[in-house]
């Protein structure tokens, strides 16, 4: 039996068929009841199940999941994370998810292959380089580590750029501790510990309805019957209003398909992750060798998964400016997941007007890096009733107030 | 006659051609027609690369393009092209290809050392390990490991384009279906528009290798007949090498075109491939089938088969695969490579068949002399290199036979190619008799026929594709059930060795160990093996491993269900996505009419917004500080010109052209008199400041607004949403004129004497023209609008001429300006300028969180009762917190020189560079005051005018001062000149 | 890539079009008497339902002109196209 991997469980198990390994995480029937159910197996739902039992001694937890784990976003995006924030509120948060990643494998006991090999926003105008200034000015005083160098320096250390490029590189923020993981590494490692701490995990489970009683939610209705809690916490990006409508919240969100595009694998030619707001293109190179590229949204609503040809033309376009070299390569696969997108690209994790719903959503096209804290937050939430300090900003009061977070603005960057 | 590998086959060979070509550094021949695979084989080339993960050596496995193994760089250089198939490169003279990923050849590679280490290594491996002490160790080798061939190493000289096509009824795929169907269709009506599409040079697809007359033709003619008549169609296009690879919303098919890939780069011209986007009424999808390979121990040994690819390199390609072969099959359709290939000359050992009793074909095999034996399956293949036996067990029992070959050819079925099918959003439906996944539903107007719809039976095959293409229903003959397929028990040791995926080394015995760890799901099978995520996308494999699941769980294979089809089917060149959408063609950059005479002025250009325009004019030896200070000085004391044609204007007329401009914008609109201009902010819904800009009023319903230069388009199309959606019964008509009029601003004090110098019929007095006001009438003889507005807080003309005028007119004022040393500038001198007397420029003083309040436009706002768009935002909370943002001005405290753009602002007893209370969001050395000045936004900036405050960037400190940002002539006596 | 037939200009592909987000959206007034709450729902809730949507386009490559159409967000199938102004066959089903 072998459930503690290391490389020694890679040997005995090599040297007796590979019998002894466990399953990765128990497949649970849901019980009668929780003290808490997480709605969504994606790296979010897992996460927070996970820190519900470690930082809140909460293990009686249910996640349900409608599909398989992982399956949604978690397992369809550019496996970007960094934390190349401006505003405070947004640093803070982004900076305690990047720290938790870079300890994260040791702390799940799963190798998700965080690689911190830095991220690259190129700017191509006098305007963007002072908007690159403020940006890494912003970084630096908010503790995060952020570099401006000068064209030559970014030619240097980017070997391939266009070298008779139509948008001139005139400046690059490099943020050094950023990088890529292996997102299905991300959502999987969390199953098993969760799974480990007493977490049940219940897959091919859909949410048809809510109990809801004297304002409070009493627990879900699901094709595999009713499971009962006073807590319940909502991660489901790309499905975030359809549920939240059944427990009678309205959200502030639209859905959106998101795209990403693999070429072949090839040998290492690209070390970093590189940004062009010109074309709003980025990739990186996977370490099975494969372009990862993502640009921007699809405009208009979608569930559908796909995405349009016009952003892959667009992608490539990108692609091309950017490394006129890799016209060459040939794109392998492209997908699309659904996101959910706020108006000013910050995300929510909050509690509703349904008492013991907490929603986390909004994460538009940068949920894979705040698994993490978005998974430690909306914990801490649904323990103690109360917004973690760091996402107290991320409220849905604040849509009506107007103390957005627009980071888009600031950055010019999609997120 | 067998001579080396060579037969006397060969239909699509052109023996009158011989080409010569190096493979690995080795010179080899072959003919016109050739593969770069075929011609592999028939030099007798057994390994051709090596696996992903434990560089197993591996040989041809297929003939077209689900190949897994013939993975190879094709040239060297600017044009070479890592990880093409074998199978898909035509061959030309001259070619020059080499395996990937294998060092220092396929024959012998090193990193074969992985393969002994396997067991320590099974899928997903590196999940469990690799993390202490950190991931950062071990990735650089794991990288220079990965990734199969090599980048280009310099940009790609090629050029791709785009094509668009509308047709009636797109045909993919020339086999006997494809072909019946796209004759079909072109006969249902005269002028129906049909297109025949075939990714392969020739076509004909399973035609090429068939063995069995056609309508009573042979295979051969029954295509060349086909071919002839439908080329005299006029109302057919047939096109070869274009692969169909996406199948999107509405009808879209897209192509893949390759024209000079198949020559020899020396003689290629032109664009390199096409990319074509084809919007169809109907769909028919004969794109053929997979064979499915049989899982064994061993079966990745070179010499291992597919029965379909060893029939199609001897009959259309006139190579063998080896000379000593075994069949092994569960279904008829595998006979005809055995017997094709015996009569090529190779001897067939015995015919495998998994059935107890394989009917009319068994008899034919008997009657060829042929070993059978039923009811049994391959066991395992023996060799290191190259397969030299095979080990037969009874699917009954446990009697065992070993059989000595070279050549192992097998056959478990076929998968219908669903792939664009299901791309359409058409659903699946399993097949219990062929055990694979046939087209169910569709959602879009497609239909498949042939293979593809799971009709194998060539006869059936081209009836149904007629009925399908005149819109009839045909009913296909039930399918012939394919005999049994040997299992694996979990934890069979064998497992281990009988490959499903090959290109990334996946084996039964992976999909058993995901299935042990709770990986049960063909989604979480294909992520945690990588099963189906190499280059062939699991044409292969992806049923294998889905029938291999279903063993172990005991679950249905519907239950299993299967991973989402996307595009590209193949892949496709990533330049041939971009098309024409590079290098200067990407977005391109617009020129201002004075670009030419601009540039014999030495104007430094740069992009601002998509135009190109100049930042600065330098004389040779100046720097950009010297010439942007020569400029302002020139301006400020004599008078200088700059196109400011790029300037958004947009006309908006009608009765309620004022009431609607009065919701557009936060100041008033319907008092402006008739001739007179204003400075307007607008707004966003949210409260945002978004633009900004003079407007001037023509008549009581005419207006002519001003807007910055990105936002032109933008704001018509705003006005445009407004009027047509949430105010439709305001009388207003909207039209963005910006290109329609050139623009060139004189400013100085010298402006009036310059522009009367070009000749107007406009009275240029001051208190005729004061400024702020707006005329008509003809400057140089051509039509004109003029305004007085200026951003440099000189005295400034605007004078707008229709577009084409707009050259001469900068010719003339420069003329007329020479006794006044008129001086060009540029749109760095500008912004000097506009930061000498704090004018606002939007996007850089302001961001997307920047109300009016914060620059002053409180007052303004509380005198205007109106409502207008954005109003309520800026009343909400956090438009009334007391600690915002405001523009304001910045001295230098320090002595230095100018502040940093970007630069934030802290307190002034702050000693380490933590939190925020704003940045700088202008700079400049003005000339004209001769001192650093700057604007920035800081908290609460206008009740702390004189404050010292500190500035960071980057590791610089800096001291200033917050001052009111009306550096220079705050009265305005400038204006008048 | 969709296919938009636009009512004055006839079939054309997405990409000369602007999607505008969900049709009959009424923006609240008089100012003076809109909640916080009301303007937050005019400025950021949407139905963005799974489903059937009544959303505006804008043909912005051709006669510049809005319309409505209801397209199913999962399978991208235009329903129904109807000018703006109108409110097209049936009530909203959210």
């Amino acid at each position: 039996m072998t459930s503690r991997y290391s490389a020694m469980s890679l040997i005995r198990e090599g040297l007796s068929g590979q019998r002894g390994w466990t399953p990765a995480w128990r497949d649970a029937e849901p019980k009668r009841r929780y003290d808490a159910i997480v709605i969504g197996g994606g790296g979010h739902g897992l996460a927070t199940a996970y820190y519900l039992a470690r930082n809140h001694g909460i293990a009686n937890v249910a996640v349900i999941e409608r599909g398989w784990l992982g399956g949604g976003n978690t397992g369809r995006n550019t496996t970007i994370i960094r934390s190349n924030y401006f505003f405070p509120e947004t640093a803070a948060f982004f900076e305690f998810s990047l720290k938790l990643y870079e300890g994260l494998s040791r702390d799940l006991n799963y190798n998700i292959m965080f690689s911190q090999r830095g991220m690259w926003t190129l700017a191509h105008d006098r305007h963007g380089v002072e908007i690159l200034r403020r940006s890494a000015n912003a970084m630096r005083l908010n503790g995060i580590d952020a570099e401006l160098h000068g064209g030559d320096a970014v030619r240097a250390q980017i070997p391939g750029l266009n070298s008779s490029p139509r948008f001139p590189v005139l400046a690059g923020m490099n943020q050094p501790r950023a990088g890529s993981a292996r997102h299905d590494a991300v959502a999987w490692g969390y199953a098993r510990a969760a799974s480990a701490l007493g977490v049940d995990i219940i897959q091919n489970c859909e949410v048809t309805g809510f109990l809801i009683e004297g304002n409070h939610v009493r627990g879900v209705e699901t094709n595999r019957g009713t499971i009962r809690s006073e807590r319940v916490g909502m991660a489901v990006a790309g499905h975030s209003t359809e549920v939240a409508r059944k427990a009678g919240i309205r959200l502030p969100i639209s859905s959106y398909a998101l795209q990403a595009f693999v070429s072949e694998p090839v040998k290492p030619c690209l070390d970093t992750v590189v940004l062009s707001p010109a074309t709003g293109t980025y990739l990186s190179q996977s370490d099975k060798g494969e372009l990862v590229i993502g640009a921007g949204l699809d405009l208009y609503l979608s569930y559908a998964q796909r995405g349009s040809l016009p952003w892959m033309e667009r992608a490539a376009a990108g692609v091309v400016e950017m490394f006129p070299a890799f016209s060459r390569l040939r794109f392998l696969r492209q997908w699309a997941g659904i996101v959910d997108v706020v108006h000013d690209s910050t995300p929510i994790i909050d509690r509703t007007s349904l008492g013991g719903f907490y929603v986390s959503s909004g994460w538009g096209t940068g949920g894979f890096k705040a698994i993490p804290a978005g998974g430690w937050c909306l914990a801490h939430a649904m323990a103690t009733g109360r917004p973690h300090d760091l996402a107290t900003a991320f409220s849905l009061d604040r849509f009506r107030t107007g103390a957005l977070i627009d980071e888009a603005s600031a950055s010019g960057i999609a997120h | 006659m067998v001579s080396g590998w060579r037969t006397t086959g060969g239909v699509t060979l052109d023996r009158t051609t011989p080409l010569s070509f190096t493979w690995a550094g080795r010179r080899l021949s072959g003919f016109a027609g050739d593969t770069l695979a075929s011609a592999l084989l028939a030099n007798g080339v057994s390994i051709v690369g090596r696996s992903f993960k434990y560089h197993r050596p591996r040989g041809l496995f297929a003939a077209g393009l689900e190949e897994a193994n013939a993975i190879v760089q094709l040239e060297q250089g600017g044009v070479s092209i890592p990880n093409l198939k074998a199978t898909q490169i035509e061959l030309y003279d001259g070619l020059i290809a080499g395996p990937v990923n294998a060092w220092p050849s396929a024959d012998f590679d090193v990193m074969a050392v992985n393969a002994l280490i396997k067991r320590f290594i099974p899928a997903a491996f590196y999940y469990k390990t690799f993390f202490w002490p950190s991931w950062r160790l071990f990735e650089p080798s794991i990288r220079k490991a990965a990734g199969l061939g090599i980048a280009p190493p310099r940009a790609d000289p090629d050029v791709y384009e785009h094509s668009y096509a509308h047709v009636d009824v797109l045909v993919i795929g020339s086999g006997a279906a494809g072909l019946a169907a796209a004759e079909a269709a072109a006969a249902v009506r005269g002028n129906a528009r049909v297109m025949l599409v075939e990714a392969d040079a020739e076509f004909g697809g399973g035609l090429l290798s068939a063995d069995e007359p056609v309508e009573g033709a042979s295979p051969l003619a029954w295509r060349d007949a086909a071919v002839g008549r439908l080329r005299r169609m006029s109302n057919v296009l047939l096109l070869n090498r274009a692969m169909a690879f996406g199948f999107y919303d509405h009808g879209l098919i897209t192509l893949s075109e390759r024209l000079t890939d198949h020559l020899p780069p020396g003689q290629r011209t032109g664009p390199r491939q096409r990319m074509w986007k084809v919007r169809c009424t109907r769909v028919i999808l004969a794109t053929g089938a997979f064979e499915r390979p049989v899982p064994f121990a061993g079966n990745d040994l070179p010499g291992v088969m597919l029965a379909s690819a060893a029939q199609t390199y001897a009959v259309r390609f006139g190579a063998l695969p080896g000379k000593r072969v075994v069949l092994c099959t569960n279904n008829d359709s595998a006979y005809g490579a055995a017997f094709a290939l015996q009569d090529a000359g190779c001897a067939i050992e015995a015919i495998v068949d998994t059935r107890d009793d394989p009917g009319a074909w068994g008899a034919a095999a008997h009657a060829r002399s042929i070993d059978m034996i039923k009811g049994a399956a391959p066991l395992r293949a023996l060799g290191h290199r190259r397969v030299k036996g095979l080990g037969v067990i009874a699917l009954a029992g446990r009697a065992r036979t070993r059989i000595a070959c070279d050549t192992v050819l097998t056959s478990d079925g076929w998968n219908p190619a669903v792939h664009l099918h299901s791309q359409s959003g058409g659903l699946l439906a399993y097949d219990e008799a062929l055990k694979s996944f046939l087209p169910g539903a569709s959602v879009q107007a497609a239909v498949s026929v042939g293979a593809a719809a799971g009709v194998l039976d060539l006869d059936a095959a081209i009836i149904g594709a007629r009925a399908a293409a005149r819109g009839e229903m045909a009913s296909a003959p039930a399918a012939i059930p394919v005999g049994p397929t040997r299992r694996f028990a979990d934890k069979d040791n064998a497992a281990a060795k009988a490959w499903v995926d090959f290109q990334n080394d996946v084996t039964v015995g992976d999909v058993q160990l995901a299935a042990r760890e709770n990986f049960r799901s063909v989604e979480h099978l294909k992520r945690y093996t990588t099963l189906g995520m190499a280059s062939d996308q699991g044409k292969t494999s992806n049923i294998a491993g889905i029938h291999a699941l279903s063993d172990l769980l005991g679950k249905p294979v519907p239950e299993i269900g299967t991973t989402k089809f996307r595009p590209p089917f193949d892949p496709v060149t990533i330049g041939a996505f971009a098309g024409r959408s590079v290098g200067a063609d990407l977005m391109p950059l617009a020129h201002t009419p004075s670009h030419v005479a601009q540039m014999a002025l030495g104007a430094k250009m740069e992009p601002y917004g998509g135009w190109l325009r100049s930042a600065y004019l330098p004389r040779p030896g100046e720097s950009e500080d010297q010439a942007i200070a020569r400029e302002v000085n020139a301006v400020r004391s004599g008078v200088g010109l700059f196109d400011a044609s790029t300037l958004g204007k947009i006309e908006v007329k009608g009765p309620d052209a004022a009431e609607f401009l009065q919701r557009m914008y936060v100041n008033g609109v319907r008092n402006l008199k008739v001739g007179k201009c204003r400075y307007g902010l607008m707004l966003n819904e949210h409260g945002i400041v978004y633009d900004d800009g003079v407007f001037a009023r023509l008549a009581d319903d005419h207006f002519l607004v001003g807007t910055t230069s990105g936002h032109a388009n933008p704001i018509s199309e705003s006005f445009l949403e407004w009027l047509q959606c949430e105010w439709p019964h305001l009388r207003v008509l909207v039209e963005n004129v910006t290109t329609g009029w050139a623009v060139m601003n004189v400013a100085g004090r010298h402006a009036r004497r310059v522009l009367a110098g070009v000749g107007t019929d406009i009275d240029l007095a001051p208190d005729a023209f004061p400024h702020m006001t707006f005329r008509t009438g003809t400057v140089g003889g051509v039509s004109a609008r003029v305004q007085r507005v200026s951003f440099t807080g000189e005295l400034s003309y605007e004078v707008a001429v229709p577009w084409g005028y707009g050259a001469d007119l900068w010719d003339g004022l420069m003329n007329s300006g020479r006794p006044y040393g008129i001086t060009a500038f540029g749109v760095e001198s500008l912004m000097v300028m506009r930061v000498e007397k704090g004018f606002l420029h939007v996007g850089s003083d302001t961001d997307g969180t920047t109300y009016p309040q914060d620059l002053g436009f409180g007052p303004a706002i509380a005198k205007k009762p109106d409502d207008f768009v954005g109003r309520r935002s800026i009343t909400r909370a956090e438009g009334l917190r007391e600690n915002r943002r405001e523009l304001v001005g910045l001295e230098v405290a320090d002595g230095g020189g100018p502040l940093e753009v970007g630069a934030h602002v802290l307190p002034a007893d702050a000693k380490e560079p933590k939190g925020t209370q704003g940045w700088v969001t202008s700079s400049a050395y003005s000339p004209t005051l001769n001192r650093p000045l700057a604007m920035a936004l800081v908290e609460r900036g206008t009740k702390r005018l004189k404050e010292r405050v500190r500035l960071w960037s980057l590791g610089t400190w800096r001291e200033a001062r917050i001052a009111d940002q009306r550096f220079f002539d705050p009265a305005g006596k400038q204006i008048n000149g | 890539m969709l296919l938009i037939e636009c009512p004055y200009c006839g079939p054309r592909p997405e990409i000369e079009f602007r999607c505008g987000g969900e049709s009959h959206i009424e923006r609240p007034g008089p100012q003076g008497e809109v909640t916080d709450e009301a303007w937050s729902d005019y400025l950021f809730y949407r139905g963005n339902p799974k489903g059937e949507h009544r959303e505006r386009w804008f043909h912005a490559a051709g006669c510049r002109q809005w319309f409505n159409l209801k397209r199913d967000t999962v399978t991208h199938r235009i329903v129904e196209i109807y000018p703006m102004g109108e409110t097209g066959s049936a009530e909203p089903t959210w």
